[in-house]
């Protein structure tokens, strides 16, 4: 490994083993659990400390996944972290929990100074270190399938590249008129906005956060976007929590903000303001918003460069890399995605979405994943197996069930996996998908899933002889599954498997 | 997710949505996700609960019951509909045969839309109803 350069900063230009590009969350974690694994790699970032986007997003400064600075158990433990949906992991105890130590909690979810202040003492304490001002600027292939990364400080070589980049570059649909119309990331402080008729083209996230801060100073406020605001199901996403008064407003008749489901056509320029021009979806019919500012909140892409040449396949109009269930670019060996830009691994399509990969909180758990399959599969490093003694494997899979954070966080993604080989070993954790497609000796893989009726189970995925069955277990309203029911159906589930086992 | 106009333009030419007006379409454009699958990975699994409804945007698939293949499936055609609409596992399994794009709705979505965009429930049933026509012809 190179070392540190005279003038401190680590990870001079060179070879590694890998290369990871980033000091956001997503960076931080799969650096420090690379480093933990003792795999060879280098850190690069542009910026010039840690924190990511959470330097200057989101602009009304509210994150929308909750922390919880009491709860029933310690913020150092294992079980802490389905209480805190912010705080990296980490071995070390001094940076466990980190993000409670910063909250003045007026909120259970922790402001964007506060994220920023927890990245940077979890930088510090976890000692990451990251080369700073150090840009990834291109990158190719050699014929030895090694990759290149060139950037301003010279150019990196690795067996393989995770970039943790975010998902962070503006994006604006090709509507007529929208060239001269300024993105979210260019909204101007709110006391800008005072006494003026703002129109916000956008009702997700970026759309409703903006209109939300807006309310207090603009006259008017109109939200527009071709698709309806799913009421039913946006109670259930961590949006509501903050996001919704626009559209409360708007349904309760309450006079100054108006959420409409339009396509646009154009955005004009009129005498100094601007004219939306739009034809209505769930209500048919033309329609046209005078305003005196227009902000376009259609999101954000990952800032790919040239890695589309590479090979690196994308989905949702090229803004999102199309990722394997290990996070590896579908198309394009080696290289692999952490951080929100993990998103793009499908996962299994059941009755959601599985997982929460844009959000800190699951993707903390990806990038452990990720670096044990980097560790494998480019440094023929085996994960670790513990054999599990068989009088305690039913508490075992009823303690997952229960408590596991994995489990619960990346609902639907994430499976903790005991196999029968030589009798039952704890392979860890590994994606759903990849347990009931992939050949493997007899084993049970224990997940939680969101059921049509929109609760939270558990379910068990049976592998016996090459085939897999899935065994629902009745959600209980507690989440109490250690009680006598649920282990003798356990018994009953593994009976087969225990038994070819002994 | 927001959708570029190409996506709209692409989703206009599939037959399913060619009844669309175009405010549907891009209001269609953005409730649909996509996903991407690479070759010989599986996309619906034979009686794993739960199913999503895929429409392919590009590339093809093959429906197919322990490894036996029934069908070949390419841009356009849509699968997953039948084990949403019934409640039950899918019976055959539909595996990615190169790149896979889909755009696709989570299973409790599905009967929503259909009811809000009623011609493609019709385009939909119309397919359904060659896809039984077929199955007779075979069987007689």
């Amino acid at each position: 490994m190179a070392g540190v350069e005279g003038g401190g900063q680590p990870f001079p230009p060179g070879d590694y083993g890998v290369v990871v590009v980033g000091s956001g969350p997503g960076a931080l974690q799969t650096a420090y659990c690379l480093d933990r694994l003792g795999i060879d790699h280098a850190v690069i970032s542009a910026d010039d400390a840690p924190g990511g986007m959470f330097a200057r997003m989101p602009i009304f400064e509210r994150l929308i996944s909750p922390t919880k600075p009491s709860a029933p158990f310690e913020r150092t433990s294992r079980d802490y972290e389905r209480y805190d949906h912010n705080s990296l992991l980490a071995e070390e105890e001094d940076a466990r929990g980190l993000v409670p130590e910063f909250m003045d909690r007026s909120f259970d979810v922790p402001s964007r100074a506060e994220m920023h202040m927890a990245l940077q003492a979890f930088a510090e304490r976890a000692r990451v270190r990251v080369r700073y001002g150090c840009r990834w600027e291109s990158t190719r292939r050699e014929d030895d399938g090694a990759l290149v990364l060139a950037t301003g400080d010279g150019e990196y070589r690795c067996r393989a590249a995770v970039f943790a980049i975010g998902v962070t570059e503006p994006w604006k649909p090709k509507v007529p008129g929208f060239e001269d119309v300024p993105h979210y990331a260019e909204t101007r402080p709110p006391r800008e906005y005072e006494g003026r008729r703002v129109a916000i083209i956008g009702k997700r996230n970026s759309g409703f956060e903006i209109a939300n801060g807006l309310l207090p100073w603009a006259r008017e406020v109109v939200m527009l976007s071709p698709r309806p605001v799913n009421t039913s199901s946006i109670a259930l996403l961590p949006i509501r929590t903050r996001y919704l008064q626009p559209f409360d407003e708007y349904a309760r008749g309450l006079g100054g903000a108006y959420v409409l489901d339009a396509a646009i056509e154009r955005v004009d320029r009129v005498d100094g303001a601007f004219r939306v021009v739009a034809q209505g979806t769930t209500k048919p019919g033309p329609l046209s918003i005078e305003a005196d500012d227009v902000i376009i909140a259609t999101g954000f892409r990952t800032p790919l460069l040239d890695l589309p040449e590479l090979g690196v396949e994308t989905v949702s109009d090229g803004r999102i890399p199309a990722l394997t269930p290990f996070f590896e670019s579908i198309g394009a060996p080696g290289i692999y995605f952490a951080g929100n830009a993990s998103g793009g691994a499908a996962g299994l399509l059941k009755v959601e979405r599985a997982g929460q990969s844009t959000s800190v909180n699951g993707f903390r758990y990806n990038a452990r994943l990720l670096a044990q399959r980097i560790a494998e599969r480019h440094f023929d490093r085996p994960r670790e197996r513990s054999t599990i003694e068989p009088a305690s494997l039913i508490q075992v899979l009823l303690d997952e069930l229960a408590h596991s954070p994995e489990l619960w966080v990346q609902r639907g993604y994430l499976a903790r996996v005991i196999s029968f080989e030589d009798g039952p070993h704890d392979e860890g954790y590994e994606p759903l998908t990849n347990f009931v497609d992939a050949t493997g000796p007899d084993a049970v893989a224990a997940a939680v899933e969101l059921a049509p009726d929109a609760s939270i189970a558990p379910v068990l995925y049976v592998r016996r002889g090459g085939n897999v069955t899935e065994h629902q277990l009745a959600p209980h309203p507690l989440h109490a599954y250690e009680t006598d029911d649920y282990r003798a159906e356990l018994e009953h589930v593994l009976a087969a498997l225990v038994r070819v086992a002994a | 997710m927001a959708a570029s106009e190409e996506t709209v333009s692409v989703l206009g030419r599939l037959a399913l949505f060619a009844d669309l007006s175009m405010p549907a379409l891009e209001s269609v454009a953005h409730t649909l996700d996509e996903v991407a699958f690479p070759p010989d990975s599986r996309v619906l699994r034979r009686d794993l609960s739960g199913a999503a409804f895929y429409v392919i945007r590009d590339g093809e698939a093959t429906v197919s019951i322990d490894g036996r293949t029934l069908a070949t499936l390419g841009r356009g055609d849509f699968f997953g509909e039948i084990a949403v609409l019934t409640g039950q596992p899918p019976g055959a399994d539909v595996v990615a045969t190169t790149l896979l794009r889909c755009f696709t709705l989570p299973g409790p979505e599905v009967e929503p839309f259909l009811i809000a965009h009623p011609t493609v429930m019709l385009r939909m049933l119309q397919d359904e109803a060659r896809r039984l026509r077929i199955a007779n012809t075979w069987q007689g």
